[in-house]
């Protein structure tokens, strides 16, 4: 597998992307080549193993967060790539553009305290058999910090049952350590099958002990392997 | 468009007005903070008017799962 060049993650950047260089400051350290391409790209690079829509504050969170970013003209491509099931991870903005654009369920609210909260905070790896958590093993806790102020996630309960049902709650945050009031205690949801992923924390933050945390690591660089590995079946 | 908060939906904003209201010596038993957009669109027929923003409602002003809309129109 070191043969092959590594796997090229593409971060998406909006107008108000704020995390985009740290995303691929940290997929870079994690083996993976990485570039950043403007949301006015109609198309991803050919090479793209992995898509990465990062945190930030896309167009102001004017009317819903996410709401606008998910017309930018990049998005056709990335959703034309989640199709043909490329792997698409949507940190903290990037998880509300996703379910804005429809490619995961439920909906992201404003925090039930209506704080921005800014804070690390414990995790519950809920699947551990995806692309995005295959460095974990279930039951596993993380500490990864969140900086949010529209992180209350919401399904209502009908689509909580289904997705209970289906198994596409990915990442839960641990018991008592809620910090929106999202439903259910959900961190992080999966598609249907299984290759997009959102989540409100940021992994991205925490790939180095000397933020407080390496947990994040365990999640982008399950990316970067479901990325590599990607590349050699295609070989 | 008034857009809304689906009822049942916490509607974090709403429980502080409420809150507001209530110190103030208001007897309300439930607020909820929703969203007007106002627009004009170049058309003297109300039922095209209509429809074209039903289309803006369904595409963009409003997310489905979480809200409800409702809309006035008027003649300018």
């Amino acid at each position: 597998m070191t043969d092959l060049p590594p796997p090229l993650v593409t971060v998406v950047v909006f107008p108000g992307s704020n995390d985009d260089r740290d995303a691929e400051l940290a997929l870079r350290r994690l083996g993976a080549e990485s570039v950043r391409v403007w949301h006015t790209d109609e198309a991803l690079p050919r090479e793209t193993a992995a898509v990465v829509l990062p945190g930030g504050f896309s167009y102001g969170d004017y009317l819903r967060c996410g709401a606008i970013a998910r017309f930018s003209p990049i998005m056709r491509a990335v959703e034309a790539f989640a199709a043909g099931g490329g792997y698409v991870l949507g940190i903290c903005n990037g998880f509300q553009i996703l379910t804005e654009a429809g490619l995961l369920p439920g909906a992201l609210r404003p925090n039930a305290s209506l704080s921005f909260v800014c804070r690390d905070v414990p995790l519950v790896v809920e699947r551990a058999d995806t692309p995005f958590t295959s460095r974990c093993e279930p039951g596993r806790e993380l500490t990864i910090p969140v900086k949010h102020g529209d992180g209350c996630w919401f399904a209502d309960d009908e689509l909580l049952a289904h997705l209970e049902r289906t198994r596409q709650i990915g990442l839960r945050y641990a018991p008592g350590g809620n910090p929106n009031g999202a439903v259910a205690d959900v961190a992080g949801v999966l598609n249907e099958n299984g290759n997009v992923f959102g989540l409100m924390p940021h992994p991205e933050h925490a790939v180095d002990p000397l933020l407080g945390s390496a947990d994040g690591a365990l999640l982008l660089g399950s990316l970067v392997d479901a990325a590599r590995l990607s590349l050699a079946a295609a070989v | 468009m008034l857009v809304r908060p689906k009822p049942g939906i916490l509607d974090p904003q709403g429980q502080a007005v409420e809150s507001s209201l209530r110190h103030l010596g208001f007897d309300v038993a439930d607020a909820r903070v929703g969203r007007l957009v106002e627009v004009q669109v170049a058309t003297d027929d109300a039922a095209e008017a209509r429809a074209q923003v039903e289309r803006m409602c369904e595409q963009l002003l409003t997310n489905p799962l979480i809200e409800t809309y409702s809309i006035e129109l008027e003649r300018v």
